[in-house]
């Protein structure tokens, strides 16, 4: 089960690097997709079944053929970086705070007491139980969930029309 | 036979680095969008791994939650950024200074 989890940390943290690193938009966007892949799986060992289902139809399914769909729509000629030393002082600095992010985690976490784990319910975090609680303790927010996604939607159209009336 | 939660958090805190870094260092608005779609995740991964430890269900329907924001902010964005090519010609951040004064 560790090894699963270590396999698919490396898996998670290595794409993660290489969206960053990359210079082309769409291998950056596609190593995303493979970052979303790798937390899915070690969403399904933390026993969020449908949660991992949910972020491979939504995130690697949906958001990331928007992203490739714009990528492709804007078609950027000139490249990026404008010599390999632009802004170094600048990632450097950005690099040593996210050091220090994770060393502070770390500290912490380790120092962290830990509540003994409950047991397992064997239904926990499947479809059911999300859409009991879903329906019931969750509702309002559920359904401003559906006005918010409306708000997108007509905002995105009327952002993105032709100036042509 | 269980993973132990400082793992995720470990890994969260190390994802979320990893998209902060990106959302400083790169010029290109779109990967600095997919940046911060990283850290929302890695944000995912904290609330799961606290909802395992705890047995509750609640922390699953925040992520619920948030995968419906990330998906609304994700579309307006993009619509934000295709505007800003159509009038400027590129995306590239530190070219952008329309609102400087």
């Amino acid at each position: 089960m560790q090894i699963i989890f270590f396999l698919l940390a490396a898996t998670a943290l290595i794409s993660g690097i290489m969206v960053v690193i990359q210079v082309n938009p769409v291998r950056s966007a596609l190593f995303l997709v493979l970052n979303f892949f790798a937390l899915a799986a070690i969403y399904l060992l933390a026993n969020a079944q449908f949660i991992a289902a949910i972020q491979i139809i939504v995130y690697a399914g949906a958001i990331m053929v928007l992203f490739l769909f714009v990528i492709m729509l804007l078609n950027l000629r000139q490249p990026e970086e404008g010599g390999a030393h632009r802004h170094l002082g600048q990632k450097i600095f950005g690099s040593f705070l996210a050091t220090a992010v994770i060393a502070l985690v770390i500290y912490k976490v380790f120092r962290m007491v830990v509540p003994p784990a409950k047991p397992l319910t064997p239904d926990f975090g499947s479809t059911e139980m999300v859409a009991k609680s879903l329906f019931t303790d969750y509702l309002l927010p559920f359904e401003m969930t559906s006005i918010l996604l409306l708000v997108a939607v007509v905002g995105a159209v009327i952002l993105a029309r032709s100036k042509v009336e | 036979m269980e993973i132990p939660i400082s793992y995720y958090l470990v890994l969260s805190s190390a994802l979320f680095a990893i998209g902060a870094v990106g959302v400083l260092i790169r010029r290109n608005a779109i990967i600095i969008f997919m940046c911060i779609e990283m850290m929302l995740n890695a944000v995912n991964l904290s609330l799961i791994a606290f909802s395992d430890l705890h047995r509750s269900i609640d922390g699953q329907m925040l992520v619920f939650f948030v995968m419906v924001v990330a998906a609304a902010e994700v579309a307006v964005g993009l619509a934000l950024i295709y505007v800003i090519f159509r009038n400027k010609g590129n995306i590239y951040v530190d070219e952008l200074n329309i609102m400087k004064w």
